[in-house]
């Protein structure tokens, strides 16, 4: 089954005639995801060729999201828009009420993020927002929204929600032999989209994820409540693992979100949260995959 | 980016929240020259990054110029809390009848805004909150709906404000909330907002944090940054656009992503440990790319840091490609030495993930000096420790 997206998922670029936008629409294609067609409002009607890397994918530029999903029944867009004009590329496809959006933008002011999303409530939360900030979701072998890489690992019982790209994907391959239903970056800003917990409540409920890994990192209480959450909803065994325990007090870590401030956000005590919530926390990348690997021996 | 309170001030002067008039010094002279322009008392406040001040001496009342002029002297090159004090802010003394506390922020845990208020200011508000949080008012703000009269209304209702004060307050309430969004704040504070004993409302003191991540559209923001505090690496990284954070230690650490390389320094952290308690040196996110002038430029900045005795590069291939990262290393060595800089400290390399082998068949076939190459993250973070506890 996977979470978020799966083999039936119908993918829409928004920005897609961008560098960034045609080099992973490439990728996409590659790894099997039905990517149906593209948006620019500046673009429109163009015709992009794709065949190279799926025979059927001669992909139109639509004028509007909402134009988009009516011509070829797309369910997800990937937006690869840069920060001035993410907020307008946000609401335009809560607008048209795409189910789920994946915002890979780096840099957008935290300003427009929380103005998207209290828009996207006020429209009543149809839409799934993964992002900002964040490498997307992979579901292998089904279907793959962002920029993850499809080639480290295959299906699996291993469900995966992480702040981090490279930790993604450092993880991924650690337990490449066991396979991953999904792999979620929902990013490292401080306001968010999809969190912790919407993953870890889909991971619960899905059939193919038999455990979870989490990955956190300094700044804010995100995986204090997740770990709240795990303790009185989740099931299935979860392994953790927090980034950030040398990081400085007031110092952002590269990630716009990662910033301890005075004695809240530190790696400490999102591990003592975890760990009392029953949690196995690994000290290091390779510790939380050996810890996953001793349960994974038991499916 | 976090203010000064001189710079919140003018901020908040911009947008119609009511200071007191002052200027800022960087010598005892200009404070005088200040105090003068002003008349009467001032009072003569060190501008540093820390709470505490007036703790540590660093606040002083002064009856004429010479007075402030000899406060300023005692106070500019003052240490408090480790920040070294380069500007003094000169401003008008004012009595006090009662103190106050407005702020708005971020909220990350709700993703939204957040409005507090109190009408016992004048304290931690940290403190407040712990010992007395009834007496601070917690009012969430919508982003699209912001903050009109009748929102404002809400708020100093909310804290407890009466009479006059309360159509005062509002009005703050709703200048200081332009502040917040027309600047791209994550944080304004008025701590203490006060009344005057002649009923006058005024910020006298404020804290402001902008976004960084906002910069491309309020460029003035670019002004408020201390170039003279900045770490003399940190302001090179940034002149190169590098991702960099120094830190003390003796590792020096490369890597691509933020989240791999706050877990790189954690395993540095931990392998040194067992060699003297080495640590990592910095934070430095080479990002996706990784060419080989960014791991030139990355490199060249990590190696002048003299407390570096020696370099773990930690790269895992995700979207980048083992093979052009190994490429961009051997590269940067030769760039490196056209520019005259030798490189003589060890260097641990571990690639791992895409195209990981024609990467390490690249790195062993240059066979740069001082170049080891090992393939998992924690031994090489052990390795690099060990080197670096060696020297």
């Amino acid at each position: 089954m996977a979470i978020f997206l799966n083999e039936n998922s119908k993918i829409i670029v928004q920005g897609i005639t961008g560098a960034e936008g045609t080099k992973h629409t490439q990728r996409m294609l590659k790894a099997g995801a039905k990517v149906v067609g593209g948006v620019n409002a500046r673009k429109a009607g163009q015709e992009l060729d794709f065949t190279e890397f799926d025979p059927d994918a001669m992909l139109t530029v639509y004028g509007s999201v909402a134009e988009a999903m009516e011509k070829t029944g797309a369910n997800v867009s990937v937006a690869f828009v840069p920060p001035k004009f993410t907020k307008d590329a946000v609401n335009e496809a809560v607008d048209a009420g795409i189910e789920l959006l994946v915002v890979i933008t780096e840099g957008i002011p935290v300003h427009d993020t929380a103005e998207f999303w209290a828009y996207a409530q006020s429209n009543g939360n149809k839409t799934r927002i993964v992002g900002p900030n964040c490498p997307g979701v992979i579901s292998p072998g089904k279907s793959n929204a962002g920029i993850i890489p499809a080639d480290i690992t295959d299906s699996g019982p291993i469900g995966l929600v992480s702040k981090s790209g490279t930790l993604t994907y450092q993880m991924m391959y650690e337990l490449r032999d066991i396979g991953f239903s999904t792999c979620v970056g929902i990013g490292g800003d401080p306001v968010i989209g999809t969190t912790h917990i919407d993953a870890l409540e889909a991971f619960e409920a899905d059939p193919d994820t038999k455990a979870i890994v989490m990955i956190g990192e300094i700044g804010g209480d995100a995986e204090e409540r997740a770990a709240e959450y795990i303790k009185a909803n989740v099931t299935k065994p979860v392994v953790g693992y927090v980034a950030g325990f040398t990081a400085p007090e007031g110092k952002t870590m590269g990630h716009a979100g990662a910033i301890v401030s005075g004695s809240s956000g530190t790696a400490q005590a999102k591990q003592e949260a975890l760990e009392a919530a029953g949690v196995r926390v690994g000290k290091t990348p390779s510790e939380t995959a050996r810890l996953m690997r001793e349960i994974a021996a038991s499916f | 980016m976090d203010l000064m309170e001189y710079q919140a001030k003018e901020l908040f002067a911009k947008h119609g929240v009511p200071v007191l008039p002052g200027a800022v010094a960087e010598t005892s002279e200009q404070a005088s020259q200040v105090a003068e322009r002003i008349g009467g008392q001032v009072v003569v406040k060190a501008q540093v990054k820390t709470g505490g001040r007036g703790k540590a001496g660093g606040v002083k009342l002064a009856e004429d110029p010479a007075q402030a002029q000899e406060k300023a002297a005692a106070i500019l090159g003052m240490d408090i809390k480790g920040h070294t004090v380069h500007r003094v802010l000169v401003t008008e003394a004012s009595d006090i009848a009662e103190e106050y506390y407005v702020s708005y922020l971020l909220d990350r845990a709700n993703r939204t805004f957040l409005a507090m208020a109190s009408v016992e200011g004048g304290v931690e508000i940290e403190q407040l909150a712990v010992e007395r949080p009834e007496a601070l008012a917690k009012i969430p703000v919508d982003p699209l709906a912001g903050v009109d009269a009748a929102k404002a209304a809400e708020i100093a209702d909310a804290a407890g404000f009466e009479g006059d004060v309360r159509d005062e307050v509002i009005g703050v309430l709703q200048t200081l909330w332009t502040v917040f969004t027309a600047e791209d704040a994550t944080l304004v504070e008025v701590n203490p907002l006060v009344k005057t004993p002649d009923g006058k409302i005024v910020a006298l003191d404020g804290k402001v944090t902008l976004d960084e991540n906002a910069e491309y559209r309020q460029p003035e923001h670019a002004a408020f940054e201390d170039k003279s505090a900045a770490d003399p690496l940190e302001a090179r990284a940034k002149e190169k656009n590098l991702n960099y954070v120094k830190l003390e230690g003796e590792v020096g650490v490369i890597g691509n992503g933020a989240g791999l390389v706050m877990s790189t320094l954690d395993v540095v952290a931990y392998a040194g440990e067992e060699f003297n308690g080495v640590k990592p040196a910095n934070f430095l996110d080479i990002g996706g790319g990784a060419s080989a002038e960014v791991m030139a430029n990355g490199l060249e900045i990590i190696l002048s840091d003299p407390d570096v005795k020696s370099v773990f590069v930690n790269v895992f291939g995700g979207i980048t490609a083992c093979d052009a990262v190994a490429n961009g290393i051997v590269h940067a060595f030769e760039l490196l030495e056209s520019r005259g800089d030798d490189i003589t400290k060890p260097l641990v390399v571990r690639l791992d993930g895409n195209n990981a082998d024609e990467g390490r068949r690249i790195l062993d076939e240059a066979a740069l000096p001082l170049l080891e190459r090992v393939d998992t993250m924690d031994g090489a973070a052990r390795r690099a420790a060990e080197l670096a506890a060696a020297k």
